[in-house]
């Protein structure tokens, strides 16, 4: 057969009995799969696993996103969006603000609330929860996902509690899940050159564990297409699935393609879109035990996103209706999508579109969207 | 549900126009890129994606055409439209091979313009022979069909007269500019002015008698359908089974800003064609064109991202450096204007190739480029 030989001439072979056989990949397989340039080769080899584990359906979320603050002093090397600690450009939304904006979107037929922000050491503890439980009140029948396990552990450092004594506090808050951000890549060397003063990756990890046990559910991202390596990537989804093996609380690996425009990294020529697709098939073919894999399609682009729904994802990241972060670095970057679109996308790509909410629950059938718009 | 095509390809069999409509309704995209790819490892074994350095000069932007699709054409007698004079083109051509180096005919010249009523085929004559004469290390691969249908009706001699004349002035080859989609109902919807199908094809025809190459496009993602497609591929294959005088292909889709087809709902629904639809049209275009040797990667259109996935799904060519880009600049296309060589590269090496460059007629070029030169050329 001709796939066959392709992915012999690729010395895929045996990674491909694996794969059908459903057996777990090692991290040596990792490291020859992120050297395998026949791409087409590892979307085929991923989308075995991710129509085991998903079939034809293509999921998209409907949120909000809010970022209560840009001041940070983390000074990561690859963020354009935060300001130090005294500068005139830095705010902090209060929680009456933040609520305010939510309410701007009250009409808006979202289900979920993503809210992250800088590290700001001036923030109390209370801060924290009054802006959740402000959300909430605004808002009650939107999931509420927010603070990133950097965030928690400066939270943690002025609350000086135990983080599950936080995360209870935060559940009554409100908060039913985190995203997955800042985890970056688990490394000590890109650590020491980009985000020195950041948690480490094992920090990283042990809060998204905590936040598990305490029954709420993440994310794992990984930042890609700066000076990591492969070896560095391929340790980095090797811990998540180890974590992921004890608690079973990462819904969604979310690999994020960097962008250096306007960040201390510009000279970096920045990911390109084979990279893109191949960072989607390793994901989806490594971790194993995560249900699901999204394409962020604002750092993607919506190009490589509808495409990587043949390359392991299974959830293309969504109408997304305010997004401050990456909308400071690249400005062409197309910003908005509507619904209409979205679907048109993922129906051209082959795919079934089925709106989700924050846990994977089916809000709506989307044929009916469908037939309606033609 | 393609295995039997997939088996087909296998074989080296040639694929039928049905096939083809298959493998368009397939949408497992990693499955449509494997097979392109054997395709191409079958005629391009070595793992290299080739290069060409070259500018895009638009020597007059006056045409009476008035295609729906364009936005960079302007009306005669509009205050807007201009013929470049000679000094203009040399300057733009010291430029070029300042940066592409003194090897003959090793950087490549595509000028092309609207269809301008003043401008007859002694002009063609005098400005290509000019050039000729001046920068032997220039390919001219100018005038599309359209250009030279245009030029011959003014003229009044048939088309191998007039190709031979422009061939004697120093056009080396014809690029494949125009064919839009090969079928005469689209052709009515989106410029209904410009020539038909079959004449189209004819220049191409004449060109390929002469022993002159040019090249294939296709323009979709308008008002036509696959089924469109499909006939504009098979066109293409049937006149290439002639004389074999096609040397690569090299597909875009409409950029819809600032044109009358954009503007026309009646006309156009709005949505203009993905990376998806790239992807699967250029390796759909790789496994039914089996008598075509190259296919060109369209990054002005498709930008960085998919042009350099195009390269696993069939496409072998990166296409011209092309300092200068003008026609679909100014339908909006949000991609830059040139490519650093450099970026090109970079892309092609992160792709799992080795970048090469060559010549108009696919031949290497071992000189390097004096990015230096460029840069000082830019600067003055």
């Amino acid at each position: 057969m001709i796939y066959d030989d392709l992915i012999g001439r690729a010395d895929l072979a045996d990674i491909h009995d694996k794969v059908l056989a459903g057996q777990r990949l090692s991290l040596d397989d990792g490291l020859r799969l992120y050297a395998c340039d026949e791409l087409p080769v590892l979307g085929y080899l991923a989308n075995i696993v991710r129509e085991r584990k998903n079939g034809d359906t293509a999921y998209y979320v409907r949120n909000q996103h809010i970022n209560y603050t840009n001041i940070c002093n983390k000074l990561c090397k690859f963020c354009s969006f935060y300001v130090k600690p005294k500068d005139e450009r830095g705010y902090v939304l209060s929680p009456e603000q933040v609520a305010a904006r939510v309410a701007e979107y009250d009409q808006a037929p979202i289900t979920e609330i993503h809210m992250v922000g800088g590290v700001n050491p001036k923030l109390p503890y209370q801060y924290y929860l009054d802006v959740l439980q402000a959300m909430k009140q605004a808002r009650p029948d939107a999931h509420l996902k927010a603070f990133t396990m950097i965030e928690i552990a400066q939270i943690q450092r002025i609350a000086k509690k135990p983080l599950e004594e936080i995360f209870a506090d935060m559940k009554a808050a409100g908060l039913e899940s985190l995203p997955g951000g800042g985890a970056e890549v688990f490394s000590d060397r890109v650590q020491g050159d980009l985000f020195w003063t950041k948690a480490d990756s094992e920090e990283w990890l042990e809060i998204a564990q905590a936040a598990h046990r305490a029954g709420l559910p993440s994310n794992a991202t990984m930042l890609y297409g700066h000076i990591e390596n492969t070896e560095e990537k391929v340790y980095h989804l090797v811990r998540l699935r180890e974590v992921q093996d004890e608690t079973d609380g990462f819904l969604c690996y979310i690999p994020l393609s960097f962008h250096p425009e306007r960040t201390e990294l510009e000279d970096l020529p920045g990911p390109t879109g084979c990279l893109d697709l191949k960072e989607i098939a390793v994901g989806r073919l490594m971790l194993d035990n995560f249900p699901h894999v999204k394409t962020f399609w604002i750092m993607n682009t919506i190009e490589i996103s509808q495409t990587a729904l043949w390359y392991g994802a299974d959830d293309i990241d969504g109408t997304v209706m305010d997004y401050e972060i990456t909308r400071k670095s690249f400005t062409e970057t197309q910003q908005r999508l509507t619904q209409a679109e979205l679907l048109q996308r993922i129906v051209e790509a082959g795919r079934q579109p089925l709106e989700r909410d924050s846990l994977y629950n089916i809000v709506a059938d989307t044929s009916t969207l469908l037939a309606a718009a033609g | 549900m393609i295995a039997d095509i997939a088996e087909k390809v296998y074989a080296g069999e040639r694929l039928a126009l049905d096939d083809a409509r298959r493998l368009y309704a397939h949408h497992n995209l990693a499955e449509l890129g494997m097979l392109a790819h054997w395709v191409r490892l079958q005629k391009h074994p070595e793992q290299v994606v080739t290069y060409n350095v070259g500018r895009n000069i638009n020597y007059t932007n006056v045409c009476w055409v008035k295609c729906d699709f364009c936005a960079f054409y302007r009306p005669p007698g509009s205050s807007e439209g201009y013929v470049l004079p000679n000094e203009q083109i040399f300057a733009k051509i010291d430029e070029l091979v300042a940066f592409g180096g003194d090897e003959l005919k090793s950087c490549e010249i595509l000028m092309q313009g609207g269809l301008n009523p003043k401008l007859r085929l002694d002009y063609y004559e005098q400005l290509l022979s000019a050039i000729r004469d001046r920068y032997p290390q220039v390919q001219l691969h100018c005038l599309s069909a359209t250009e030279i249908i245009y030029i011959a009706h003014l003229s009044r001699l048939p088309l191998d007269e007039t190709i031979r004349r422009l061939r004697g002035a120093g056009l080396d080859s014809i690029p494949g500019a125009g064919a839009e989609i090969l079928n005469d109902e689209v052709r009515d919807i989106i410029g209904f002015r410009k020539d038909r199908t079959e004449e189209w094809l004819e220049v191409h025809r004449v060109a390929h008698e002469l022993g002159m190459p040019t090249t294939a496009t296709m323009m979709y993602g308008h008002v036509e359908t696959v089924e469109h497609r499909l006939e504009h591929l098979d066109r293409l294959r049937q006149l290439q089974d002639e004389r074999g005088g096609f040397t690569a292909f090299i597909t875009w889709n409409f950029q819809p800003d600032h044109t009358d087809l954009a503007a026309d709902e009646s006309r156009w629904n709005g949505a203009k064609a993905t990376g998806y639809d790239h992807l699967r049209t250029v390796a759909v275009a790789r496994l039914f064109l089996d008598n075509i040797p190259s296919l060109q990667a369209s990054w002005v259109t498709q930008g960085p991202k998919i042009a350099q996935v195009s390269l696993r799904y069939g496409v072998n060519d990166f296409g011209s450096t092309m300092l200068e880009e003008n026609v679909v600049s100014a339908a909006g296309t949000s991609h830059t204007n040139e490519m650093s060589l450099d970026a090109m590269e970079r892309l092609i090496r992160d792709a799992g190739f080795t970048p090469r460059r060559r010549n108009t007629r696919y031949e290497p070029v071992a000189s390097p480029c004096r990015i230096d030169a460029l840069q000082e050329a830019a600067h003055l």
